[in-house]
């Protein structure tokens, strides 16, 4: 039954594939990235990667065609061209490179083997030892806050930088290198009278669950990266009801671009603050004299600064392309 | 109890699915934009209500059908919304409810354009 | 050799040609990136397929469950996808960026108008 589940479900993913591959315009092909986006979410569900399939469904069917949209209406859809001579040389070199990967595919494992070499060297341990090491039942959480801190770093700057690189590229001329939004008042688009009902009464709860999830990621599935982007999307959802000019009175583009750098730095510091003590870089028994509690406060802080950083670099990110998109209608 | 409460849930689970079904099948059969998001707007709030009851009843503990719950709470906000903010963004780009064959725009009332 | 055993890994290799497809042969710049998002994509497939284990649950320690499915190669995904958003935003940045001094964003256009410079 599952096995049927998985296979119908990535059938459907190269059937959107091939879609986008034929498909010219650009709003469909938006579309289209929307749907593939909930279908890789439905299958992570069905491959147990519960919190993979959260962030996708949150970030590839979300925001993903969100700033696709964006970038389209910015830079207008174009005019739709004729299809042109068919690629040959692409077809030749797709077919040949295809072939080669499926080839190497049979050295693989068989699908779903317990005792593959992926599975037989740090796995294990995490799975028998994170409960008493680190206390929580989420092991993705420990690992990914605790056994590998030092690796999810490294990503949150990844972001962060991405966050700035976005400003700089977007910035105009006359606002000292930043692509912060201006305040126009007076510029209202036209009001979504029932969305906007409806979102009032959602918003609260959107960010409600943002903060669950944030909290309640060493329980079940969850974390700083999924609460991140939930809380994101709530404020893009009231930005995109009520304009850019609203929202960017509501949540200053100046606090959200300080909070990006706030969330890396706490993350940094609680790294920090073990080796004042003379221990490893991250190392949270610095915490509690009980390791497992030193542990839990650990992750905690860490979790919150990677929630920070990533709800403020995609809020950063949408008032950029939002205040483009704003220049581009006038 | 629990063979009634079973039964119960496979009833809304199939009756939710062949709902689902149908508004597929009305999506790719129906002649125009407007009767298209009619057959899935309308189908899918009923069709996903009772999938989610479904499930409720096949919980033995508290919790999970509580979450169902807040779910369904939130589809039964979003979904017609979702329909709503379709039909007017499709109606303000200028489309137009169609005769039965798909072929060309209804005569509207008087007053509307 | 069971065929079904390799059908994850053959679909995974097939959406990463199709996204391959679309980066090369296809000259619009926004078409490239969502290209490059099914590649991006295809690969997390790829890893979350080898993390599963037949029969396994989800990495969440519960009383009563052995098996589990391996969780690292979520937490690489899971971190994975952020970081894809953020850099294709970074690409969709240079996209607009493009635009705004070419006129277009049809690689040929663009590649027309540095030659007649």
């Amino acid at each position: 039954m599952e096995l049927l589940v998985n296979s119908v479900l990535l059938m459907l993913l190269v059937a959107t594939a091939g879609a986008l591959v034929v498909v010219r315009g650009l709003l469909a092909s938006t579309m289209l990235t929307s749907v593939y986006g909930l279908l890789s979410a439905s299958f992570f569900v069905t491959m147990d990667a519960v919190d993979v399939a959260f962030t996708e469904a949150a970030v590839g069917a979300g925001v993903s065609p969100l700033l696709l949209l964006l970038t389209v209406a910015a830079i207008g859809r174009g005019e739709p061209r004729a299809a042109g001579a068919l690629p040959i040389l692409a077809i030749v070199l797709v077919t040949i490179t295809g072939a080669l990967l499926i080839i190497g595919t049979l050295d693989m494992p068989p699908f779903g083997s317990a005792d593959a070499p992926a599975h037989t060297h740090v796995a294990p341990r995490y799975l028998q030892l994170s409960g008493e090491e680190i206390g929580i039942p989420n092991v993705v959480t420990s690992v990914l806050a605790s056994y590998r801190a030092f690796d999810t770093l490294g990503e949150v700057l990844v972001i962060f930088t991405a966050g700035v690189a976005v400003l700089l590229i977007l910035a105009t001329p006359g606002q000292r290198g930043s692509a912060r939004p201006r305040y126009t008042p007076g510029s209202h688009s036209e009001p979504h009278t029932i969305l906007q009902v409806v979102s009032k009464i959602l918003i609260p709860f959107i960010l409600l669950f943002a903060l669950y999830v944030q909290f309640h990621g060493e329980y079940g599935p969850g974390g700083g990266f999924q609460a991140g982007v939930i809380f994101a999307s709530g404020i893009i959802l009231y930005g995109l009801l009520y304009g850019l000019p609203t929202v960017c009175r509501v949540v200053r583009p100046a606090v959200v671009e300080t909070l990006a750098a706030v969330g890396v730095l706490l993350y940094g510091t609680t790294g920090l603050l073990a080796m004042l003590d003379g221990r490893p870089f991250l190392d949270y028994s610095v915490f509690a004299a009980n390791p497992v509690l030193g542990q839990h406060i650990g992750i905690l802080l860490v979790e919150l600064g990677v929630g920070i950083t990533v709800a403020s670099v995609i809020t950063v990110i949408y008032y950029a392309f939002a205040n483009q998109f704003e220049m581009a209608e006038g | 109890m629990s063979a009634v409460l079973a039964i119960l849930s496979g009833a809304c689970l199939l009756l939710g699915s062949f709902l689902l079904l149908t508004g597929a099948l009305g999506f790719l059969r129906f002649a125009d934009f407007y009767a298209r998001l009619h057959a899935c707007g309308v189908t899918e709030t009923l069709a996903t209500a009772l999938i989610i009851l479904g499930l409720m009843l096949l919980s033995d503990s508290y919790l999970p059908p509580f979450k169902l719950l807040l779910i369904l709470l939130f589809v039964l906000f979003s979904s017609p919304t979702a329909s709503h903010a379709l039909a007017k963004a499709a109606w303000n780009a200028g489309v137009r409810p169609r005769d039965n064959q798909g072929k060309r725009d209804l005569p509207l009332p008087a007053g509307e354009r | 050799m069971d065929v079904l055993s390799y059908f994850n890994y053959w679909v995974v290799v097939v959406l990463m040609m199709l996204g391959f497809f679309i980066v090369i042969a296809r000259a619009n710049l926004v078409k490239k990136l969502i290209g490059l998002n099914i590649f991006q994509t295809s690969v997390f497939i790829l890893y979350i397929s080898t993390g599963k284990v037949a029969g396994g649950a989800a990495p969440i320690l519960t009383e009563g469950v052995t098996l589990y499915s391996n969780p690292l190669p979520h937490v690489l995904i899971l971190t994975a996808i952020v970081v894809g958003i953020a850099t294709t935003s970074v690409g969709l940045a240079l996209v607009i960026r493009i635009h705004a001094a070419y006129g277009s964003v049809n690689q040929n256009d663009i590649l027309q108008q540095d030659q007649q410079c």
